[in-house]
């Protein structure tokens, strides 16, 4: 569902919404993943990420996120500086994910102490962005939410508890999503909220028996 | 918001009000939102349309590359050209003028996008500075634009490395034809055909910036894409209207 303020925005710093505030945005929900700046980010550019990048600020863009400044952000002019200076190690490379990849695609794989996450993300156009896999779990996030995404054993009425939890806290659930590999193997939730569900949430839904694995992204766009 | 704009017409049209009325209250259902709140957002975004407009007018801001910078206030210098003391000029010199900006990696409003950031605030500051139309009039245009980007987002792409340079400014030409040609008293009719004529006109334009960079052809199309508007709403003003249907354009 496409919003007006999609359109008219997002504020942001030049020159490219789909290289710099995508960027931008991708970086953000890849730092939502470890819950904070990372250590380490490898960031492996796609088709045009890759050929126009670095006139776009497209390196910029996307570190600047992974430091947690937003599309609107000045900061990003100088954020290889600033991540140079706050210690963290990026590395970019230029390959290609797939054929059938949106030409702005990146695959971020990044560490903070021992939370590891790989996440690849598209910039769609007019700073739009969709999160197309993490971990190597197929996903669909717009970032126009909060999300929250679960890694857990197959349980009968764990998708129970987990929305139990989410009431309690007051959260409305845009929408929901279940998939896995095979029967009786990992199953992977996927929840969009239109409320913030906090850190609190995030750590309740981990202390479940079957959850190995709980990250909350933080919404990025959507006015 | 909606998929097809010959949908929003008809919805204004039987309910007797404008394209942005109609745009304010569906993004208000889908967003659970206010229109008052959703107007708000809309009133910053021409704030800041507004700064990168005087900003880009200075001449000091240049590009990464140097290639781009300076010409705006080049343009608001001169008094050759022989429109130059029209609207029309003051519009061109608010194109270059916010995409200077936006190519030293200044603060604009990417609507639709960046590279097209230029036509929308050129067309409707400019018409509004001519015409002495309000902000409040100018939120209601922003709306319309964001319906009629959001309908060619639907049905086709915003983005330049997808869907060629058409996508960016020929989109950014047919949002602003249509928002200003409302703006301006047009019917929500008027408006559709206003945003065909003008995205007819792009059609095939290709993506092809120099060095992959949003400088150069992209600066001097947001100016060309101000002119291809106002051509596209002064004949719907006129009640000029384009055989296709727009959602098929």
């Amino acid at each position: 569902m496409v919003s007006l303020l999609d359109i008219i925005g997002p504020v942001m710093v030049g020159p490219s919404s789909s290289h710099t505030a995508g960027a931008c945005r991708l970086g953000l929900l890849a730092r939502g993943l470890v819950g904070g700046t990372p250590q380490t980010a490898l960031l492996e550019l796609h088709g045009s990420f890759a050929r126009t990048g670095e006139g776009h600020g497209t390196d910029k863009a996307l570190v600047a996120g992974l430091l947690g400044f937003r599309p609107d952000d000045e900061r990003i002019r100088t954020a290889l500086e600033i991540a140079d200076g706050e210690g963290l190690e990026y590395r970019f490379e230029k390959t290609t994910i797939s054929d059938e990849s949106h030409p702005n695609t990146v695959r971020i794989t990044l560490a903070l102490g021992p939370r590891r996450a790989v996440m690849v993300g598209s910039s769609l156009g007019a700073g739009r962005v969709l999160v197309t896999e993490i971990d190597g779990y197929p996903v669909d996030i717009s970032g126009n939410y909060f999300s929250i995404v679960i890694l857990a054993a197959d349980v009968k009425g764990s998708i129970a508890r987990v929305t139990h939890i989410l009431s309690n806290h007051d959260i409305n659930i845009a929408t929901l999503k279940l998939t896995r590999k095979q029967r009786g193997g990992d199953a992977f939730i996927v929840i969009e909220c239109d409320d913030n569900p906090g850190e609190e949430v995030r750590d309740e839904i981990r202390a479940l028996a079957w959850v190995r694995w709980a990250m909350r992204l933080d919404k990025v766009s959507g006015g | 918001m909606y998929k097809a704009l010959a949908e929003a017409i008809s919805d204004a049209e039987a309910r007797g009000a404008s394209l942005s009325t109609v745009a304010l209250d569906l993004e208000s259902q889908d967003q659970g939102r206010s229109v008052a709140s959703i107007r708000g957002s809309l009133a910053r975004a021409l704030a800041v349309m507004r700064g990168a407009v005087e900003a880009g007018m200075t001449g000091d801001m240049r590009s990464n590359s140097g290639l781009v910078g300076g010409d705006a206030a080049k343009l608001l210098g001169s008094t050759a050209g022989p429109l130059s003391a029209t609207p029309f000029h003051d519009i061109l010199i608010r194109a270059l003028a916010v995409q200077e900006v936006n190519a030293s990696m200044g603060v604009i409003v990417a609507a639709p996008t960046a590279g097209g950031a230029g036509v929308l605030p050129a067309v409707l500051t400019g018409l509004a500075a001519a015409r002495g139309i309000s902000d409040e009039r100018l939120v209601d245009a922003l709306a319309t634009a964001g319906l009629i980007g959001a309908v060619i987002a639907e049905r086709a792409s915003l983005s330049g490395a997808e869907g060629g340079c058409q996508a960016e400014t020929g989109s950014a030409a047919a949002m602003a034809a249509g928002a200003a040609t409302e703006m301006l008293g047009g019917s929500p009719t008027q408006a559709g055909h206003a945003t065909a004529l003008a995205m007819q006109s792009t059609l095939g334009l290709v993506c092809d910036p120099l060095g992959g960079l949003v400088e150069l052809p992209c600066v001097f199309r947001n100016a060309t894409g101000s002119a291809i508007a106002l051509a596209a709403i002064e004949m719907a003003l006129a009640g000029i209207e384009f055989a296709i249907p727009v959602d098929e354009v």
